[in-house]
């Protein structure tokens, strides 16, 4: 038996949790995710001292030292962060399923806390920027993670004519879910097709509405064996399949120094994860998609083998990404472009909540959803089913 | 605050932007011999001593055959344009005074898997926005010039910059 039919269906999420998302929140990032982790832990109905694994990002602030003895554990017997920012998200849920199907862990929390409302862009300390790779691009003015998508997405919509309307259609479907979602930031704010081609610009091609919010928040999941999850409070969403992805020769960021540059992670992610799983993506109910900036969706939807290469642009007209009316809804609660950005996190959580059905925008007898993390830089990736 | 990224290899410590405050590379002993050919005006890439097989950026293993065997070869500094972006602000000072201005990939004539992260200058003294972004073309020729910096300690620092083939 492969490592990953051991671990189809094995473990389950049975708990969630987040804080308000806010531009600035008071309370420290410590601070916020000892909460978060406590309160998903009342949700799944587990004490807190059960929890024995402690599973993160490497850009958490928060080290699992100082998680344990604040929220006050026991023994903890596992515990990992992913790196590579925005795509670790599910693969440090992946790191806490594997530790409990495997046994090195029964109760396993992951969570990031993050206050990027608050505090200073990352691509502002030159110091640490300039060193490999960064010497290769930044003198030349790509200073931002914008500028290093834009160029990915030049060249897509060079090669395969996706234009501006393509990235508008996935803008203003993930704003028409977060204006369903109270939580979101942009619960208030409807944007129109107009609102989007008149925004200023970023690092053309990409606008503003092309990029995600900057936010304070934190999040949580706790996972389970699938025999414990059957005992506790919510129905089981178990992990279906995991999966991480680093293709040959990648550059996280930069990726242009490979033979196709938009071949990017997703593709390498998703082979492992459709080899997993029992079903494919003509059976995915809903979709939360990475989306620091909306072409990552693009990108995202021919890796993952929703369609062909170069084909998202036209997948995604006809509002086929809206809730109640597409063939794939995405991003159900606003995603990184318009509920919060918390480097994906809050698409597992909402991956969750559609598992639940009790999404703001829940899609109907949704039975299996598809969590990515960042694409262009190496990802991961989680299939969920109830 | 976010750890430092983690890097592989040693570099030559980070000393500061140019006096106009333009970014230059930290360095790292793999890439210094790029640097020391931009400075006598050529474009070198990393070439496997056992195989031949060009790469960029430079790193101490080929891909290819794992040798460690490593040196360079000089380019002929023509390339086509790949792709670019035309960045606007928010940016560091004092690229937010030159925005829009354009950041382009080349790929290089000799194999345009070898790319390349520059500017398209009209001459080797031309600002980041003097091209009218309007008029890029992917697929269009360029060539590389080279364009020398001074830090503030006096340092020099050259970096390839690219004009239309003439």
């Amino acid at each position: 038996m492969s490592p990953g039919v051991a671990l189809r269906d094995a473990t389950a999420i049975v708990g969630i949790s987040q804080t308000e998302f806010a531009k600035h929140l008071e309370p420290s990032e410590a601070e916020l995710a000892c909460q978060v982790i406590v309160a998903a832990c009342a949700d799944a109905g587990v004490e807190v001292s059960e929890v024995d694994a402690l599973c993160s990002y490497t850009m958490e602030a928060t080290e699992e030292v100082d998680i344990a003895r604040n929220i006050g554990c026991g023994e903890i017997t596992f515990f990992s962060q992913v790196g590579y920012g925005g795509g670790a998200g599910c693969g440090v849920v992946g790191h806490a399923a594997l530790a409990v199907a495997t046994g090195q862990a029964e109760v396993a929390v992951a969570w990031r806390a993050r206050k990027r409302g608050s505090g200073p862009r990352p691509w502002t300390n030159t110091s640490t920027q300039l060193h490999v790779p960064g010497q290769w691009t930044r003198p030349a003015g790509l200073l931002r993670p914008v500028d290093e998508i834009g160029m990915l997405t030049r060249r897509y919509m060079h090669d395969y004519g996706a234009t501006r309307e393509h990235l508008a259609n996935v803008a203003t479907a993930v704003r028409g879910h977060a204006n369903v979602n109270p939580a979101a930031l942009m619960y208030a704010k409807p944007m129109s097709r107009e609102d989007y081609m008149a925004s200023r610009w970023v690092s053309e091609p990409l606008c503003l509405f092309d990029n995600c919010l900057e936010t304070d928040g934190a999040l949580a999941c706790v996972i389970v064996s699938a025999e414990r999850a059957r005992d506790l409070r919510h129905p089981p969403v178990y992990v279906h399949a995991f999966a991480q992805g680093l293709p040959p020769e990648h550059q996280t960021m930069v990726n242009f120094y490979n033979e196709d540059p938009l071949t990017g992670p997703a593709w390498a992610c998703a082979k492992r994860l459709w080899a997993n799983a029992d079903f494919g993506p003509d059976d995915v109910s809903v979709a939360q998609i990475y989306d620091a900036f909306s072409p990552l969706i693009l990108l995202s939807l021919e890796g993952y083998g929703f369609c062909k290469r170069g084909e998202a642009g036209p997948f995604t007209d006809n509002g086929n990404l809206e809730w109640g009316k597409g063939s794939l809804p995405v991003n159900t609660s606003g995603g990184g472009l318009s509920e919060a950005y918390v480097h994906g996190f809050n698409l597992i959580n909402e991956g969750v909540r559609q598992m639940r059905g009790t999404s703001t925008a829940q899609v109907e007898n949704a039975e299996t959803c598809l969590v990515t993390s960042g694409e262009g830089v190496p990802t991961s990736a989680l299939l969920l089913r109830r | 605050m976010a750890k430092a990224a983690a890097f592989s290899g040693a570099y030559v410590s980070n000393l500061g932007p140019s006096v106009e405050g333009f970014l230059l590379p930290a360095g790292d002993e793999d890439g210094a011999f790029f640097w020391e050919g931009t400075a006598r005006g050529e474009l070198r890439i990393q070439k496997c001593n056992a195989c031949g097989h060009l790469r960029h950026p430079p790193r101490p293993m080929c891909p290819r055959c794992r040798s460690v065997d490593r040196g360079y070869a000089a380019m002929s500094g023509r390339a086509t344009v790949w792709s670019y972006v035309v960045p606007h602000p928010p940016l560091l000072a004092p690229y937010s005074d030159l925005a829009p201005y354009n950041v382009i990939v080349v790929a290089l004539d000799e194999d345009p898997n070898l790319r390349f992260v520059g500017n398209l200058v009209s001459g080797v003294d031309g600002a980041l926005n003097e091209i009218d972004p309007e008029s890029i073309r992917i697929g269009e020729a360029v060539e590389a010039v080279f364009k020398k910096f001074v830090r503030a300690d006096g340092s020099e620092q050259t970096l390839p910059f690219w004009v239309r083939a003439s």
